[in-house]
């Protein structure tokens, strides 16, 4: 039988929906242009004359087209003026952040190209551009988005400079890592870039999506999009692993790693294989001297979006539990055409002390937010 | 129940939508192929402004490489996530025994006839030479 549910009223917004801590807001440019102002000439002529190399067959599109509006934008995020979604901040904070009155959005740049760059001392420019970029136009103007540090981690002195270089600057909250690199990132050439961000105190955002130059799964190269989704799961996946297995976890244990939009539900059964597989496999990882699962619990937060939608809704708590309440962190992933609405994402009633935790408490503790 | 005189039959171009706001209700006005449809402006998944997406047509597929576009331009697609709704009875293709949006009868009638009432206009003024969509809230 249909049952109409229509008469929610999105206008009344719950007490406990209002000051929650975004986790990922997608800011974008209203001309790619903008970056020129934070570019030294020699790489403004560079970008005019030669342009990005991205690891990827086409350079000015996805492999994976999004069938929504824009590739993949909401369809109402478009700001008066026509520019692209993400790119207007009076638009952004009509539609997110005074809509839910938010404490804090945390920026999650997937524009300025720096982080694929083949060309690491223009990428590395292009960090620097981006980060300036994210201050001016962002944090700057409106003190709640907070900025990641994005770098090129295939300039490892680079990064490391420019992870040194915002250290102490509190526009800026965490480093950003695309998840798909040339290798699983757990590698020990990019232990010192980690080192950098664990000693200066920033986390580490390992935001979805990116092309390495692999195939996107383990088996080649999927056909949909509906295929591509669900693979950045495997990416995800790959790079808890590699942190765990390659002894990262342990040789850095203040290290803290954020997994965004890569979903959550699959941690726990990756954790269960992880541990069985460690009482048998260990002689070859000796330096792991605790648990797989127990190296996840210690470094590694979760966001909440696309969120999981079990079939028995009720089993979205036993997957929290399973996780830690203290590593569930809410995101909205505005204005993408995923995003979710703290109104409606879970599908199951929290508890009033999980939802203080997971819309607030454990991102303005892991962040050091007020 | 009471009948709302919301638009001229010309107001509302083909494969477009008049919203309208009765009993304060924001409620989408649809014209398809000659026939007129109205909605609630909002979308039972989550609460967007749903007569704000776009009309397409039905496609099915019996099996893989066998296409089927039928019900042209009849499915409303949510600005927010793409969840399609039947124009025609509100129900979700997504999740079609447990969610509808909410739909409104609608009907097409003379100015001669509104004027002996009963309705309520809300902002469209009645003259007896125009035909006018009327929804039913």
């Amino acid at each position: 039988m249909n049952m109409t549910v229509m008469d929610r009223r999105p206008e009344a917004i719950n007490q406990s929906h209002l000051g929650f801590i975004d986790c990922d807001v997608h800011p974008f440019y209203k001309s790619p242009d903008e970056f020129d102002a934070f570019l030294p000439q020699r790489w403004r002529e560079h970008r005019r004359t030669i342009g990005g190399r991205v690891r990827q067959g086409l350079a000015k599109a996805s492999n994976y087209p999004r069938m929504s509006p824009g590739n993949g934008q909401r369809g109402d995020s478009w700001p008066p003026d026509g520019t692209h979604p993400g790119s207007d901040l009076p638009f952004m904070q009509q539609q997110l952040l005074d809509l839910f009155n938010v404490s804090y959005g945390l920026l999650a740049p997937l524009v300025g190209g720096s982080a694929g760059e083949r060309n690491v001392e223009f990428g590395a420019a292009l960090a620097t551009a981006t980060n300036e970029w994210q201050l001016a136009r962002w944090s700057d103007p409106d003190p709640r988005l907070k900025s990641a540090v994005m770098v090129n981690v295939e300039h490892q002195s680079a990064a490391i400079a420019e992870i040194e270089k915002r250290a102490g600057d509190r526009r800026f909250v965490q480093v950003q890592i695309p998840p798909r690199g040339l290798e699983p990132l757990g590698r020990r050439r990019y232990w010192p870039i980690l080192e950098a961000c664990a000693a200066n105190g920033f986390p580490v955002s390992l935001h979805l999506g990116g092309a390495g130059g692999h195939p996107s799964t383990g088996g080649g190269w999927p056909s949909f999009y509906h295929e591509e989704h669900p693979s950045y799961v495997q990416s995800m996946q790959t790079l808890v692993v590699s942190l765990v297995c390659e002894g990262v976890l342990e040789h850095i244990p203040n290290l803290k790693i954020v997994l965004v939009e890569g979903g959550f539900a699959w941690l726990p059964a990756l954790c269960w294989r992880l541990d069985k597989a460690w009482k048998r496999l260990h002689a070859e990882v000796p330096f792991l001297r605790q648990k797989p699962s127990e190296y996840v619990r210690q470094s590694i937060w979760v966001t909440t979006q696309p969120i999981e939608e079990p079939e028995r809704p009720q089993d979205m708590l036993s997957t929290i539990e399973w996780i830690g309440v203290d590593r569930v962190m809410f995101s909205t992933d505005y204005p993408h055409w995923d995003q979710d609405d703290p109104r409606f994402a879970f599908k199951v009633a929290l508890p009033e002390t999980w939802k203080r935790k997971i819309f607030r408490d454990n991102a303005r503790a892991l962040y050091g937010l007020d | 129940m009471s009948r709302h005189v919301v638009a001229t039959v010309d107001e509302i171009a083909a494969g477009t939508c008049k919203i309208v706001t009765v009993k304060g209700r924001e409620i989408g006005v649809f014209h398809v192929n000659g026939e007129y449809f109205a909605l609630i402006n909002r979308c039972p998944h989550q609460g967007g402004q749903l007569c704000r997406g776009e009309l397409f047509s039905r496609l099915e597929s019996p099996m893989p490489g066998e296409y089927r576009l039928t019900r042209q331009g009849e499915m409303l697609r949510c600005p927010w996530h793409c969840w399609e709704f039947d124009i025609r009875t509100g129900q979700s293709w997504c999740d079609p025994d447990s969610i509808n949006a909410r739909t409104y009868a609608v009907t097409v009638e003379p100015g001669a006839a509104l004027a002996q009432g009963p309705f309520q206009a809300e902002t469209v003024p009645v003259s007896i030479e125009q035909d006018y969509v009327v929804i039913t809230v």
